[in-house]
């Protein structure tokens, strides 16, 4: 009886094993393998190198900026998200008309194909006609050749990342905020605790769990962030906007180098790995649950 | 639970009793806040939809509202690349994407959810272990998977690697825990196997979580870009996304009203869906979060 629903539970898990396996598992273990090996996707063997990519991109200042580009860029984009989107997630918190409108059109951009929104913010941040240009225009503000300016061209990119993020860092808050338990409040107020010391002392640690829920997803989805770069810089000008997912993909399919790609992206691995292992570190210390 | 408590002991004592006003600002200022964000949001995708109809020469003047609607950019973005074609492609991957993606998904949670196995919540942990893997990393040995199977520039070859689940099957499976067993437990009594059990009992009882489950994989997989980008080089096979990056390097984004129509044509299902199964969607992606 016992073994027939081992067998079941076998059965049941097996497509998802055999998916996750090939398309999730072997990829990690596969770009292990490339990454020793020095190939260029063409010829039949893959010519062992060792260490020897690794040695490469650490000895390459090149690489040093990619990787300081990268979590600038994902560190820029993760805590202003978080502080902006706690602020309005208190916004839409309140009892104001209008609130679960205002709700569902900052949610909006989240569910909109990367590609579209490079393509947007493209024609918005056109020097000549788009729509930045003119509200900056009679402010007396010249407006950047954004995309093809190496110095606005990630500046350009964190806000559309922001746009794109906001609202959903917002509603993940906001639901937090509404799970929170009214009689602690109740309780803090009759000692007399005011808006402050209560958002202080309560809401920001009964909010522990989804700050590091947020952290932990805006983290990998900003290390990944791959469609808008693709449509509004392809990585450039220069080098401007290569971020490590931008350069593993670079690599791989239009340098034809293997060996390098699965060291980047092995080392991108690593990268997550740590930071999450270190977010749950701090959330077993920090992190206070009902 | 108990050092909030503490805390907030502490607190009360430090305190004066002070006023609990719930907003510095006043209503007026939250109101303003409020309209800024909604504004901040809403105007991309309004200055989108505006643009798409807006002539060609108004396009270099700026205007809020285009003084002249035409209806000529549309046509124009949809002969510019075979769209047609693109759009079957998104829709094919789309719908057999999460198609199969449910029913892989809704198997293991049912068995994660109520099946006996040693060591099951090891194996479960190694399951979620599958969602720190980066997006990078697999895109060259997947696609070297796919080029090995003949499956470049197939159907199969942009469905099949994105099917396996962990989000889905993790969101099922915390919903399925909270259902009563006692149901379940009466059909077992009354001779029910497992099949049964899952598809007469469980997926009715999970409808709502099974539709938001749904919902949220149509809007990811039309989204898609990458991957369809990496596994498809001819036209016939490109997917919508793919389409406009296409657009891009032929015309290098001149025609901006033409290139807004044809942004239009792959955010419109998405949004539309948006709007009708927002609180599902809503509810699907925050889940993690409070529930978790």
């Amino acid at each position: 009886m016992r073994r027939r629903e081992y067998l079941l539970f076998l059965a049941f898990v097996a497509p998802n094993v055999v998916l996750l396996g090939v398309f999730a598992y072997w990829p990690v273990v596969y770009n292990g393998y490339l990454s020793l090996t020095s190939w260029d996707l063409l010829s039949p063997t893959k010519p062992f190198v060792g260490l020897a990519n690794y040695a490469d991109m650490f000895t390459d200042p090149d690489f040093y900026s990619v990787l300081v580009r990268t979590v600038l860029f994902s560190g820029v984009v993760v805590v202003v998200s978080m502080v902006a989107g706690l602020a309005i997630a208190l916004l839409l918190n309140q009892a104001l008309g209008g609130r679960n409108f205002v709700r569902t059109m900052s949610f909006a951009p989240h569910i909109l194909s990367g590609a579209a929104i490079g393509t947007i913010w493209l024609f918005i941040f056109d020097p000549s006609y788009g729509l930045l240009k003119a509200l900056l225009t009679p402010l007396g503000v010249a407006s950047p050749a954004w995309m093809t300016d190496s110095a606005w061209a990630l500046p350009g990119l964190i806000i559309v990342y922001l746009w794109k993020n906001l609202g959903f860092v917002a509603v993940v808050y906001l639901a937090g905020l509404q799970g929170l338990p009214t009689d602690l409040y109740e309780a803090a107020r009759i000692d007399g605790a005011g808006a402050w010391t209560l958002f202080r002392r309560l809401t920001l640690p009964l909010l522990s769990p989804v700050t590091f829920f947020i952290a932990i997803t805006s983290v990998i989805g900003t290390f990944q962030a791959f469609d808008i770069i693709a449509i509004m810089t392809g990585g450039g000008p220069g080098d401007a906007t290569t971020t490590l997912s931008w350069y593993v993909y670079q690599q791989a399919f239009q340098a034809l180098d293997a060996g390098h790609a699965g060291a980047g992206a092995i080392v991108m691995f690593v990268i997550l790995l740590a930071i999450t292992g270190a977010q749950a570190r701090f959330m077993e210390r920090r992190v206070h649950y009902r | 639970m108990s050092a909030v408590v503490g805390s907030r002991r502490e607190t009360s004592n430090n305190t004066t009793s002070r006023g609990t006003r719930r907003n510095p600002l006043g209503r007026g200022g939250l109101y303003v806040l409020l309209v800024v964000v909604g504004l901040v949001a809403v105007i991309p995708i309004y200055w989108l939809l505006s643009a798409s109809v807006t002539p060609s020469g108004e396009i270099f003047q700026f205007q809020w509202f285009p003084l002249h609607w035409v209806w000529d950019n549309y046509p124009a973005a949809w002969a510019s690349a075979p769209f047609g074609r693109f759009y079957v492609n998104s829709i094919v991957v789309t719908l057999a994407g999460a198609l199969i993606q449910i029913c892989v998904a809704v198997l293991s949670s049912y068995a994660f959810a109520y099946l006996r196995f040693p060591a099951k919540n090891l194996v479960f942990l190694i399951f979620l272990g599958a969602m720190m893997v980066p997006g990078a990393v697999v895109l060259l040995p997947n696609y070297l998977t796919i080029a090995n199977l003949g499956w470049v520039n197939t159907y199969a070859g942009l469905v099949i690697p994105g099917v396996g689940s962990v989000f889905a099957m993790f969101l099922l499976r915390q919903h399925m825990m909270t259902l009563p067993g006692e149901v379940s437990e009466a059909a077992k009594v009354d001779g029910a196997g497992h099949l049964r059990i899952l598809w007469s009992i469980i997926l009715p009882m999970s409808r709502p979580m099974v539709v938001t489950v749904v919902v949220i994989a149509l809007v990811e997989k039309w989204n898609d870009f990458i991957w369809p980008l990496v596994a498809t080089s001819t036209d016939s096979m490109r997917t919508l996304p793919v389409g406009l990056l296409m657009l891009k390097n032929v015309e290098g984004f001149t025609n901006w009203g033409a290139v807004m129509a044809a942004t239009v044509f792959v955010v419109l299902p998405p949004l539309v869906v948006f709007f009708f199964a927002q609180r599902q969607i809503i509810a699907g992606l925050t889940q993690g979060a409070t529930k978790g």
